[in-house]
């Protein structure tokens, strides 16, 4: 396969849709370490990119990679890479950079078993929190679990987009059995694809301001080599970028940055929702688990026996709204997840003590399959 | 020298960033003295120059100086600096780094890119130790000295930043100081004029904790340590031994033109693409 199968169908593996989704999105540059189970995302890459040269290179180590990319975006290069729980903890020090310096970037983490090294070829969905709070210090986080394969070719556009449209990085965390299995996916016509493309400031040159403070929070960006010459620092710094320690600054930029996230909730909120309002008994999933949840959904309309699914698509920020104003009156919330309670808390956060909110846990490498769904569904009714 | 000064502000942010945070007695102004220098000969445009850096005392200058300027994570420097590269292969990249910067926390991204030889050049201010945080010992701390965290004398054997850049396959790597300023500023210049992966040394004084750690005295005559005890490489060659031992050689080690990172890249790109109907 050489680039993006326009509209044609095929049978694509998730890491591979990821791929080529990056490709469809426009990537520029990628830079990348080796690990499993993440690699294919960097070997197809590795093959397409230079062919329509784009730049690809596979740095020395994952704290490298994506030094590298935030690099590449600040010089005008929409740019990614892709990693599994090992590496994604070596780059919560660049994630970091690229929250308080605002710069776009995609970082795919495809989630193993942890922690450490862990189970590097099973399925694991440990990563959740860290997606959200790895990194030190308060930042915004955008985090998208996708849970099949047409999904990981679309949310890795989405995720290019609300990178550029936020001016900040964007996880994409698929687990590892979104990411190594295969489904037929249809892919659709290049007209039919939105992405945004970098944005660029049209004000003088003197007049830019790399941080401007904008209605929405986000002003367009300069890039390095375009005229408009700035300064970029992780140390907190005024709206020309160059560091400051006066408290009105601070707190302006700290609640720009929260703000332009938490206010923009209409854009970033994506639900999947399946009966939810016209059931009593609700599982709340995400990513893998969310297939086995529409098959137990199944077996149990057989059985005359209703239960809602709510799958939120942007993990985070955390749909607390919608999730409080639908599933604060539920009688069961089901919890399955591939670790030991993460998202839970969540749900636990945003429901009065009248909703049994109850785990499933499995941490083991393997999948929850529907029949575990089916039995744990039983046992609450 | 007034005459002088409009020259200066032309590449740097005098008006709003100064006074800047370097101590006095510091050489790290003179290496920014010389890199501007350097640059001003070669008439590069500011625009075309991007400055990344990573942590530490010397990682500082990207503030004040007017090019594109970053100022990134401790140890990191080159590895953004490569980013920018290859997204933008028109920027000419320049990394400023301390001992502690770039041969410990980033010895791994500085080894990868010389071996590479990607197309940046990295001017490292080495002074010894880890002067932001209060002079503990670096990775070019030399045996038997006194800094923050060796109170008893370093015990560790300390690293050649130009052997070990000339190993790792730099196409460039020179030494000077502060004190033959016009000999650094040469050096930097010719840094800046080649492909590839190019290193300049640039030893300097800390009077602030190394100095004093080590009684080596005031700012003044820790330049004259330098004076005292370095020779040039030109020189070197001409003397016995017994007249250079112990003195530190300056000069140019390596001048390669070894074909760069983006050259091979831009190659790979043509090479694979030839053929194919995009």
């Amino acid at each position: 396969m050489s680039g993006v199968p326009w509209g044609e169908t095929k049978l694509v593996q998730g890491n591979e849709a990821v791929a080529l989704g990056a490709l469809a999105a426009g990537i520029d540059f990628f830079a990348g370490y080796p690990i499993t189970p993440s690699t294919e995302v960097a070997e197809i890459l590795a093959r397409e990119m230079p062919i329509i040269g784009k730049k690809w290179i596979q740095m020395e180590d994952e704290i490298a990679s994506i030094s590298a990319i935030i690099g590449g975006s600040l010089a005008g290069g929409r740019s990614m890479t892709a990693t599994s729980g090992p590496g994604f903890s070596l780059m919560q020090e660049g994630l970091g950079y690229a929250c308080m310096t605002e710069v776009p970037l995609v970082l795919v983490n495809v989630m193993r078993g942890g922690p450490s090294t862990g189970l590097p070829t099973q399925v694991a969905q440990g990563d959740v929190m860290q997606a959200r709070w790895g990194t030190h210090g308060d930042h915004p986080a955008i985090v998208l679990a996708p849970s099949d394969v047409k999904e990981c070719f679309e949310l890795t556009i989405k995720a290019f987009n609300l990178a550029e449209q936020f001016r900040t990085p964007v996880i994409l965390m698929p687990d590892e059995v979104i990411g190594h299995m295969r489904e037929k996916l249809t892919f659709p016509k290049e007209e039919e694809v939105c992405v945004i493309p970098p944005s660029s400031p049209d004000v003088p040159l003197e007049w830019y301001e790399h941080y401007h403070s904008s209605a929405t929070g986000v002003s367009p960006m300069a890039h390095f080599g375009s005229g408009y010459r700035f300064h970029v620092t992780g140390l907190t710094h005024d709206t020309h970028g160059f560091p400051t320690r006066k408290v009105d600054e601070v707190i302006s930029k700290m609640n720009r940055l929260k703000q332009k996230i938490t206010r923009r909730l209409d854009v970033l909120e994506h639900n999947d929702i399946h009966n939810v309002e016209e059931s009593k008994i609700i599982i709340f999933c995400y990513g893998s688990v969310y297939r086995s949840a529409l098959a137990a959904q199944q077996i149990l309309a057989k059985q005359r026996k209703k239960i809602g699914i709510f799958r939120p698509v942007t993990i985070w920020p955390f749909p607390d709204r919608t999730v409080k104003e639908m599933l604060d009156t539920k009688d069961v919330i089901l919890v399955p997840e591939l670790n030991q309670g993460q998202m839970i808390h969540e749900v636990e956060r945003l429901t009065s003590d009248s909703v049994r909110v109850v785990p499933l846990h499995r941490y083991d490498g393997y999948e929850i399959t529907p029949e575990q769904l089916v039995a744990a569904v039983l046992e609450v009714m | 020298m007034p005459a002088r000064l409009p020259y200066a502000y032309k590449y740097l942010r005098a008006k709003k960033k100064f006074p800047h945070v370097w101590c006095p007695g510091c050489g790290i102004g003179i290496v920014m003295g010389s890199i501007i220098r350097a640059i001003d000969s070669l008439g590069w445009e500011l625009d075309d120059i991007l400055m990344v850096s990573g942590i530490g005392c010397t990682s500082r200058m990207p503030v004040y100086v007017d090019f594109n300027t970053l100022h990134t994570t401790h140890g990191r420097a080159l590895a953004f600096g490569t980013g920018a590269k290859m997204a933008n292969p028109n920027l000419k990249v320049l990394a400023v780094m301390g001992d502690g910067d770039s041969m410990a926390i980033g010895g791994n991204h500085i080894i990868h890119a010389a071996r590479r030889n990607m197309d940046i050049t990295a001017i490292i201010v080495n002074n010894n130790n880890y002067g932001m945080t209060g002079g503990q010992f670096s990775p070019t701390t030399p045996q038997g000295a006194k800094t923050a965290t060796t109170p008893y004398g370093m015990i560790e054997p300390d690293f050649d930043i130009c052997k070990l850049t000339e190993a790792a396959g730099a196409n460039y790597v020179a030494r000077g100081d502060v004190y033959h300023v016009m000999e650094l500023d040469g050096l930097i210049k010719n840094a800046l004029s080649g492909p590839g992966f190019r290193v300049v040394e640039a030893m300097a004084p800390c009077p602030t904790n190394f100095g004093r750690a080590n009684r080596q005295g005031d700012a003044v005559k820790m330049m004259e340590l330098f004076k005292d005890n370095t020779i040039n490489v030109a020189q070197a060659s001409k003397l016995p031994k017994e007249k250079t031992e112990g003195k530190i050689v300056r000069g140019i080690f390596v001048d390669k033109d070894g074909i760069g990172y983006t050259e091979r890249y831009q190659d790979l790109c043509d090479r694979v693409s030839s053929g194919v109907k995009k």
